[in-house]
């Protein structure tokens, strides 16, 4: 009997091996953010949402992340395009460099940024001869939050087209659509779901981007900045709440948008 | 009608060069070749679809050669059908229409006509992925019909369909031609439906065209290998498919009838392989259907196997072994007898 049993585990040793090593990493994920979520009552987290410094700390995170999201669409998404119907020489390096703000430092990235978007470089005099700034500003952390999230949407939006049949676009031709109507009328709508997906990862990595807009931009605050500072200035139980509220938030939004995705890709 | 003149594409990886057709209106033309010779690319040349290197090409008497696709008026099928997934059946037959800017009572009409014309009234809410093969390709053929195109384009439209939807299919392709006076240009790599729908063939292999003429010119003096092997692997026959006496069917070919199983009737063709014929010095009794009596006039030895013809007068073509062909001890002017079942005739 005995026998038995450590024969069917034996014979299913490799399942239960990687069971039992993904089940480690689960939890590694799941506990800090459950204790985070649960660590603080209700009501500490209520007056802490109540604070005007907190809630426009959110807001602006949340708003600017989603204007970094909007640049990425109308810029990315072109380009995901492109890269899905052309092929050209260069083109892997191309492709490589899309992928680099995700693998190099973020405070390094805020540094290289400044560098192009400062007030003394060739961009920052441009962009502040028409009246925008870029350190210490908003548009500060929309371009860092851009920088470091938009390869989400470059990678996604671009799988999306490559599984797009070229031939429904030569139907559409055919049947008296331009380029630009057959972009709109078949490759869009059939390619919507992974730039809905993509501009979802996107916002979400711009919500939780920290280093290359603490370069940039420490003030206005966004949210990450505000956890950092308050655990700077007054230690663990002043940042606790306000992480707490960012992780609650960033879960509910996410959890929504990812099912509204995933309603549409059961229709 | 269709003129190319000295067509020359370069897609870098292929090269379509020295093209010339001249298509007559009304007429079924048919692109045969082997898979990769550039059938598909030459397709989508006339329809606009890629940019050309040189040459000219006429769409009834008006120079298009660098004309957008959508402002020829060219109705394309593909292979693979190609229906727009997003849409319904009826969302894809509209689409010409809309953007073509047809009013909403025009473009109501044209709908019912075509769904009319190709029986798939009934498809009108369904989504493409719940259509089988021959319902999708039949609402390709609607949906290219849909802008009253002044040329039909297919490419390989029965290549992907099981042998009954393509039975159907091509039966609907021959109507569409005949009905509509359609000028059509097929483009596919297998031999019989070139000659069951051609009224003429171009054979296409390496981005060339090798050869044009009729079906028949094509078949019997065959300039590519492509063509000469697939003829010496057939004896391909035009006939007459009718009721006989005993309720079964029957070709006539040049006044020879022969005993065949199929459901179709009229002019149509036969064909038959070489190796599903037997020859013998006397008559065969046998439960085979066909059995003729004729002459060999010509045997072409090709190693361990050999290709008689036997002319009775009808030529057959014949596949013999070696080891056969010794111990019969035949020649040239030897009487045999040509024995075959009539399933083994394909009627297409």
């Amino acid at each position: 009997m005995v026998a038995q049993i450590w024969r069917q585990i034996a014979a299913r040793r490799l399942t239960i091996t990687f069971l039992l090593l993904g089940l480690i990493i689960l939890l590694f994920i799941f506990v800090p953010l459950l204790k985070m979520v649960f660590s603080s009552s209700p009501s500490l987290l209520f007056d802490t949402l109540l604070e005007g410094e907190v809630r426009s700390a959110i807001w602006l995170t949340l708003y600017t992340a989603l204007l970094a999201t909007a640049v990425g669409l109308l810029l990315g998404v072109p380009l995901a395009y492109f890269l899905a119907r052309h092929r050209f020489p260069g083109k892997r390096f191309v492709e490589a460099l899309i992928d680099v703000p995700i693998v190099v430092p973020h405070t390094a990235a805020g540094v290289a940024l400044l560098f192009v978007f400062g007030q003394n470089f060739l961009a920052g005099k441009a962009f502040h001869s028409i009246g925008i700034d870029f350190v210490s500003a908003v548009p500060g952390i929309v371009i860092a939050m851009l920088f470091v999230s938009v390869p989400f949407l470059i990678d996604s939006a671009k799988q999306g087209f490559e599984k797009v049949d070229v031939r429904l676009e030569k139907v559409a031709r055919t049947l008296g659509a331009s380029p630009w109507q057959a972009f709109f009328r078949v490759s869009l709508p059939l390619c919507w779901r992974s730039i809905f997906a993509g501009s979802v990862m996107m916002w979400a990595r711009g919500i939780s981007e920290f280093g290359a807009v603490l370069i940039l931009a420490y003030h206005p605050m966004i949210a990450p900045i505000l956890v950092y500072e308050r655990l700077e200035e007054y230690g663990l139980d002043y940042a606790l709440p306000v992480a707490s509220l960012l992780i609650i938030i960033c879960l509910l939004i996410f959890i929504g948008l990812r099912s509204i995705a995933y309603r549409g890709e059961r229709a | 009608m269709i003129e190319i003149k000295n067509l020359a594409v370069n897609l870098g990886t292929f090269l379509l060069e020295d093209i010339n057709l001249s298509i007559e209106p009304g007429e079924y033309f048919i692109i045969l070749g082997p898979t990769g010779a550039g059938k598909t690319i030459l397709l989508e040349s006339i329809a606009g679809l890629h940019p050309i290197k040189s040459g000219e090409i006429w769409l009834n008497g008006r120079e298009v050669t660098k004309l957008e696709a959508e402002k020829r008026g060219i109705g394309f099928v593909y292979q693979d059908y190609a229906l727009f997934p997003h849409l319904s059946v009826k969302g894809n037959l509209l689409f010409g229409l809309k953007q073509k800017r047809r009013s909403k009572g025009e473009r109501q009409l044209i709908v019912e006509w075509v769904t009319g014309l190709l029986g798939v009234s009934h498809l009108l809410e369904r989504n493409p992925s719940t259509l089988s093969g021959g319902e999708r390709q039949k609402v390709a053929l609607a949906r290219a019909l849909s802008i009253s195109p002044q040329v039909l384009l297919l490419d390989e439209p029965l290549s992907a369909l099981d042998p009954h939807a393509r039975e159907g299919v091509q039966q609907e392709l021959r109507q569409i031609h005949h009905r509509l006076k359609a000028t059509i240009v097929h483009v596919t790599h297998d031999f019989e439906e070139a000659i069951a729908l051609g009224d003429r063939i171009a054979v296409l292999s390496e981005g060339r065209i090798l050869q044009v003429g009729t079906p028949e010119q094509i078949f019997r003096q065959p300039n590519s290998e492509f063509v000469a092997r697939f003829a010496m692997s057939r004896n391909i026959f035009a006939g007459e498919v009718r009721d006989a006496d005993d309720g079964h069917a029957t070709i006539t070919i040049e006044g020879l009838k022969l005993d065949v199983v199929t459901e179709l009737r009229g002019k149509l063709h036969a064909s038959l392989r070489p190796e599903d014929i037997l020859i013998s010095q006397e008559p065969l009794r046998s439960s085979a259907r066909n059995c003729l009596r004729g002459t060999i006039t010509h045997i072409n030895d090709r190693g361990s196997t050999l290709y008689l013809t036997v002319s009775t007068p009808l030529d057959f073509i014949c596949l013999l072994t070696r080891r056969s062909f010794e111990e019969m001890g035949l020649r040239v002017g030897e009487e045999v007898h040509v024995t075959f079942k009539a399933s083994a005739i394909h009627v297409f």
